[in-house]
C-alpha cells in the first residue's frame, strides 16, 4: 500500500482522538466537511485561487552554491515558503482551514502559536474573511517574538499571552483547547501543525503536501532526477510533512527531519521529541512525547519558538517507527551559526526554525557527498527573528538601537 | 451499566432514597501538601458528600479552569509523583465509608501502565476513575481493565453529543454518567446552563439510572436545582477554593453549605 494514502485516525499505533467529549461533535462535523471539501471541485478552485492570487504559489527553488561549499560540495536546493504570503509556509493550511471555517458557518477563529507565524497566517485569514480572530501565545514567546505580535494585532486580532505553565507553544495549545471547548458552536480551532486530534494531523498535512508537489516537479525539471534526500525542521512537524508526503513512495529519497537540540540532547534543555522522547499522550493524539516517568510532560527548550515543543505529530512518529524517515538532533548554536552561513553566502535570513535545517544539511551534505543533490525545505523568514538574531551574534548597534 | 457491582451507583442510589440527591465532591491529591489533601477530603466525608472525587495533577489540564489549574500545578512544582495519589487515596479510604475514584487525564495512566493502575486503585480501596479526556471509542484497555478489575469507569456526556454517543456513553459508563452541564470547563458559574436539564433527560432516554451533573455548580441552591432532575451534583473549584482560602475547615464549611441543597 501506498505511504502516501494515509488517512487517520491512527498511523500505526499513533494518533487517534484523546479529547474531552464537548469536543467530538466539532470534529467529527470538521473531519465530514473536509472530506467532503477534498472531492468538491468549487472548493478545491477556490484554494488554488487562493494560492495563486494570493499566497503566490507556487514558491520557487533556489538553489544555493555558495552555501553548498560547505555541505561537502552537496547540490542543495531550497524550497522557498519562506517567499509565500505572510513569511512562512503556515499560510498553506490556514486558508485551507479558514474556507472550511466559512462553509461550517463559523464566525470565530483562534490558534496557537509559537514562532507567531501560525498566528499571523491565521490573522491574516480572519481579515481576508471578515471573521473575528484570537491567538493564543505563550508569554516567552510573545516577549521573544514580539514582531509577530504586533503584526497580528495590527491585522486585528486579540493576541492573549499565556502565563501557564512553560508559557510556551505547549500551553497556547492547552488554552486554545480550553477556548475551544467553551465556543465550539461558533468558534474553528485552527490548529498550526500536523499534530492534535484526528482530523487535523491528515488534513493539516494535506494542506500542506503542495510544497512537495511542486517541489518534486521543480527539482525533476532542473535536475532530471529526484533528490537524494529531502530535508526539514521538525517541531510540531507540518512543513516537514508537507515536504516529505510527495516522496513518501520514493523509496530511494532519503526523508530527513531535524529536531530543536536546544543545549544538547545530553542536557534538560532540548526539544528532540523522537530522539529522545517515547510514546504518550498529549493535546489529543498518541505520540512520541517529551515527558517523565509519571506522564507529566516536560519542558521543552529551544532557541526557536517554532520548535519549542515536546510533543509532534502522530505521522511522525510512525513514519520514524518504520524506518521512512529519520530524525536527527540540531543544537541552538548550530542552527544559529547555519542562519549566518546562509546570509553572507547566500543573502537569504531564514527564520531560526528553518536554520535547524540548513544546519542538518551541512552535515548530511557531508554523508552524501558531492554528486549528490539535497532540497530543503525553506519554512519560513527571519524577519521576526531580528532581536533573538542581533543579540545572539551582537549584530544590533547599541547606539543605533536607542536611537 | 452493571449497578448492582457498583459501589459508586450504590452511594448515589441511597443519597435519592434519603435525600433529594447525591453531592460528589472534588479536590485534588497533593493540594496544598499530601497530608492536607488527606484531611479535606476527610472533611468532605464528614459533611455531607456522598461521593470523592480525587484529582491526580497532571501538567496539561485542558478541561480545568483557573482554580483547578493553578491547585494541581501547585501540588506537581511542590513535587508530587503518581505513587502519592495511591498513598493518600489509601489514606482516605482507610478513614471514610463513603467511595473514592479518581479523576485523571489519560497519559499519566498509560505511562503507569492500564492493568498495574487498576489493580492499585483496587489495592488503595478506591472504587473508579473518572476521564475527562477518554472517550469510549479510545478506551479498549481502561474498560477490559476496569472489568476485571471490578472498578467503576465513568465516562463523560455533553450537551453536543450525538444520540449514538449518548448511548455509547451510558453503555460504557458504570457508578454514573457525568453530564457536563455546559459546554465549557471547570469553573464556578453564576448560573448553571440550562443545557443540563435536557442532556440529563437525553441520557435517561438512553437508559442512564445514574447521572451527575458538573462543571459551574458552586452553591445550595445550584445543589438543588440539578438533584430537582438529576441523580447528583458534583462540586469541584468552589472546594478547591475554600481549601486555599481557608483550609481544611474551610473545606468542611463549604461541604457543609452545600450539602444543604440535598436537603428534600
Amino acid at each position: 500500500m501506498s505511504l502516501r494514502d494515509e488517512l487517520g485516525p491512527y498511523f500505526g499505533e499513533y494518533g487517534g482522538r484523546f479529547v474531552p467529549e464537548s469536543l467530538i461533535k466539532a470534529l467529527d462535523e470538521l473531519d465530514a466537511e473536509y472530506t467532503a471539501a477534498k472531492t468538491d471541485p468549487v472548493f478545491q478552485a477556490e484554494l488554488t485561487a487562493l494560492h495563486a492570487t494570493y499566497t503566490g504559489r507556487p514558491s520557487i527553488i533556489t538553489e544555493v552554491p555558495r552555501f553548498a561549499r560547505h555541505a561537502g560540495g552537496a547540490r542543495i536546493l531550497l524550497k522557498r515558503e519562506d517567499l509565500n504570503h505572510t513569511g512562512s509556509h503556515k499560510i498553506n493550511n490556514v486558508l485551507g482551514q479558514a474556507l472550511l471555517a466559512r462553509r461550517l458557518g463559523k464566525t470565530r477563529l483562534i490558534a496557537e502559536t509559537g514562532a507567531g507565524q501560525h498566528g499571523v497566517a491565521t490573522a491574516t485569514a480572519a481579515a481576508l474573511f471578515g471573521m473575528e480572530c484570537v491567538v493564543y501565545m505563550g508569554e516567552v514567546d510573545t516577549e521573544r517574538q514580539a514582531l509577530n505580535v504586533a503584526r497580528m494585532r495590527l491585522l486585528g486580532a486579540e493576541v492573549i499571552p499565556v502565563t501557564a505553565g512553560s508559557r510556551t507553544l505547549k500551553d497556547a495549545i492547552n488554552e486554545a483547547l480550553r477556548d475551544w471547548v467553551a465556543n465550539v458552536d461558533t468558534t474553528h480551532y485552527l490548529l498550526g501543525t500536523v499534530a492534535g486530534p484526528h482530523p487535523f494531523p491528515v488534513m493539516v498535512r494535506d494542506f500542506h503536501k503542495i510544497i512537495g508537489e511542486e517541489a518534486r516537479e521543480q527539482v525533476l525539471a532542473l535536475t532530471g532526477r529526484l533528490p537524494d534526500a529531502v530535508t526539514a525542521c521538525v517541531g510540531g512537524g507540518s512543513n516537514a510533512m508537507g515536504i516529505f508526503h510527495a516522496f513518501l513512495d520514493d523509496a530511494d529519497v532519503r526523508l530527513v527531519g531535524f529536531e530543536a537540540a536546544g543545549e544538547g540532547v545530553d542536557t534538560p534543555r532540548h526539544a528532540a521529541t523522537i530522539t529522545m522522547g517515547r510514546p504518550g499522550v498529549l493535546h489529543g493524539a498518541r505520540s512520541y512525547l517529551l515527558q517523565d516517568e509519571d506522564g507529566q510532560t516536560v519542558e521543552s527548550h529551544s532557541i526557536s519558538a517554532g520548535l519549542d515543543y515536546p510533543g509532534v505529530g502522530p505521522e511522525h512518529s510512525w513514519l520514524a517507527d518504520i524506518g521512512r524517515a529519520s530524525y536527527r538532533p540540531v543544537t541552538d548554536s548550530e542552527a544559529m551559526d547555519a542562519l549566518r552561513l546562509m546570509a553572507t553566502t547566500e543573502g537569504i535570513i531564514v527564520a531560526i526554525e528553518t536554520a535547524h535545517a540548513l544546519a542538518g544539511v551541512l552535515r548530511l551534505g557531508e554523508e552524501l557527498g558531492p554528486d549528490s543533490v539535497i532540497l530543503v525545505n525553506l519554512s519560513g523568514r527571519g524577519d521576526k527573528d531580528m532581536v533573538t538574531i542581533g543579540n545572539y551574534f551582537g549584530v544590533i548597534d547599541r547606539e543605533a538601537e536607542q536611537v | 451499566m452493571n449497578i448492582p457491582s457498583s459501589t459508586v451507583a450504590e452511594a448515589i442510589a441511597s443519597a435519592n432514597r434519603d435525600r433529594a440527591g447525591a453531592l460528589i465532591g472534588y479536590l485534588p491529591a497533593g493540594y496544598p501538601d499530601i497530608d492536607t489533601s488527606i484531611e479535606a477530603a476527610v472533611a468532605l466525608a464528614e459533611n455531607g458528600i456522598d461521593v470523592i472525587e480525587l484529582g491526580l495533577p497532571y501538567s496539561d489540564p485542558v478541561m480545568d479552569g483557573p482554580v483547578i489549574q493553578e491547585a494541581t500545578q501547585t501540588a506537581l512544582a511542590a513535587g508530587f509523583r503518581l505513587r502519592n495519589g495511591f498513598e493518600v487515596m489509601a489514606a482516605i479510604t482507610a478513614r471514610v465509608s463513603i467511595p473514592v475514584v479518581f479523576m485523571s487525564y489519560w497519559n499519566p495512566i498509560v505511562q503507569y501502565g492500564v492493568e498495574r493502575f487498576a489493580d492499585d486503585i483496587v489495592a488503595a480501596g478506591g472504587a473508579g476513575l473518572i476521564t475527562p479526556d477518554l472517550i469510549p471509542d479510545e478506551a479498549a484497555s481502561w474498560i477490559a481493565a476496569s472489568d476485571r478489575a471490578g472498578l467503576d469507569r465513568i465516562f463523560l456526556a455533553a450537551p453536543s453529543s450525538t444520540p449514538e454517543r449518548l448511548a455509547q456513553a451510558v453503555e460504557t459508563s458504570r457508578g454514573f454518567v457525568y453530564a457536563v452541564s455546559t459546554m465549557g470547563i471547570t469553573g464556578a458559574r453564576l448560573d448553571v446552563d440550562s443545557a443540563a436539564k435536557s442532556l440529563v433527560a437525553r441520557l435517561r432516554a438512553s437508559g442512564a439510572t445514574s447521572t451527575c451533573v458538573g462543571l459551574g455548580i458552586s452553591s445550595a441552591d445550584q445543589v438543588r436545582e440539578v438533584l430537582a432532575y438529576a441523580d447528583g451534583a458534583i462540586v469541584g473549584s468552589a472546594l478547591v477554593k475554600a481549601l486555599t482560602t481557608g483550609g481544611v475547615s474551610a473545606v468542611a464549611e463549604t461541604a457543609a453549605a452545600l450539602s444543604a441543597g440535598t436537603r428534600l
